[in-house]
């Protein structure tokens, strides 16, 4: 139990510092980087309270995906070199405060929700894991049978989000020559063939 | 204190929420940081889903973890092409230049 519960103050302090981090940091590359340790942490808690595979999930799903989508990004933008200087200290402290009155309010407020949710005592036991069989097989087992319908609609939604990244970021090229297959696929005999007559002695000239 | 209950995990989530509400606030620099800002939110959110599965063995809050995910990949997949093509056009995603919008 005590294991436990300092694993627990380890992960989630560091998870809280490298969020701080992600939106303090002056670099978007170190920004990415502590996304990336934020992921990490967290997914670690998911493991150590017994949801292995969504931690497994997450690992792979935002370590291997989003974060290294994101340090693409930030490379390929080179947004370190075109940061201009800070020039109005005025309208950055604007910034600040009305960020911080803002994330002041609304963490009182969700900490009000979490204490007054404390007191209460009365939650249905909404008992459905089959504590033999371990998670991803329950998991599986409810993701594949009552949920079915969503599970292939989030499937659409990704083919759908895949769809849009690739006609936002397609270029068509100048000098290029492609195919159309619709004017190779349609093409027929009398447009294509033609019968000539041709004098003897004389060639043909075809103006194509 | 030493005993680990729901409520740690709750308040993790909501520091991390708050967080994240914070870094789309207090943002000077790049668009960037806001997407990731947004993923902070929703990975508080995850991390609510799970905990309360966790609490309440209802394995419903893990499935729709699963589909925060799936939507959190798309927005990010989508979000980053729009920044990318912005880039392009306008050779600057700085916040304060960000402003054809506004009528």
């Amino acid at each position: 139990m005590l294991a436990h519960s300092l694993f627990f103050y380890l992960f989630s302090f560091v998870a809280v510092f490298s969020s701080v981090m992600v939106i303090s940091s002056r670099n978007t590359v170190y920004s990415v980087f502590f996304l990336i340790l934020v992921f990490v942490n967290i997914s670690i808690l998911f493991i150590m309270i017994g949801a292995e595979f969504l931690g497994m999930i997450m690992l792979i799903v935002y370590v291997g995906v989003v974060a290294v989508l994101f340090l693409f990004v930030v490379m390929m933008l080179n947004v370190a070199d075109k940061e201009p200087k800070v020039s109005s200290k005025s309208k950055f402290f604007n910034n600040i405060s009305a960020g911080a009155i803002v994330g002041i309010i609304i963490f009182l407020e969700l900490l009000v929700a979490i204490g007054g949710w404390k007191y209460t005592n009365n939650f249905i036991n909404l008992s459905d894991i089959n504590l033999s069989e371990d998670n991803t097989r329950a998991l599986g087992r409810v993701l594949y049978t009552d949920y079915i319908h969503l599970f292939q609609l989030s499937g659409m939604i990704l083919l759908v989000a895949m769809i849009g990244a690739i006609t936002l970021t397609f270029k068509k090229k100048e000098n290029v020559k492609r195919q159309s297959y619709f004017a190779q696929i349609e093409r027929e005999k009398s447009s294509s063939v033609e019968n000539v007559e041709v004098e003897s002695g004389k060639g043909v000239i075809i103006n194509d | 204190m030493i005993e680990i209950g729901l409520g740690h995990y709750l308040t993790l989530a909501a520091i991390i929420f708050t967080l994240g509400v914070v870094g789309v606030f207090m943002n000077r620099k790049n668009i960037i940081i806001i997407l990731m800002s947004i993923e902070l939110i929703l990975l508080s959110v995850n991390i609510n889903l799970v905990s309360f599965s966790i609490y309440l063995q209802n394995l419903t809050g893990q499935v729709f973890t699963m589909f925060i995910l799936t939507v959190a990949a798309a927005e990010a997949a989508v979000g980053l092409a729009i920044i990318v093509i912005y880039y392009k056009n306008k050779g600057s995603i700085n916040v304060k230049q960000i402003s054809s919008l506004k009528g």
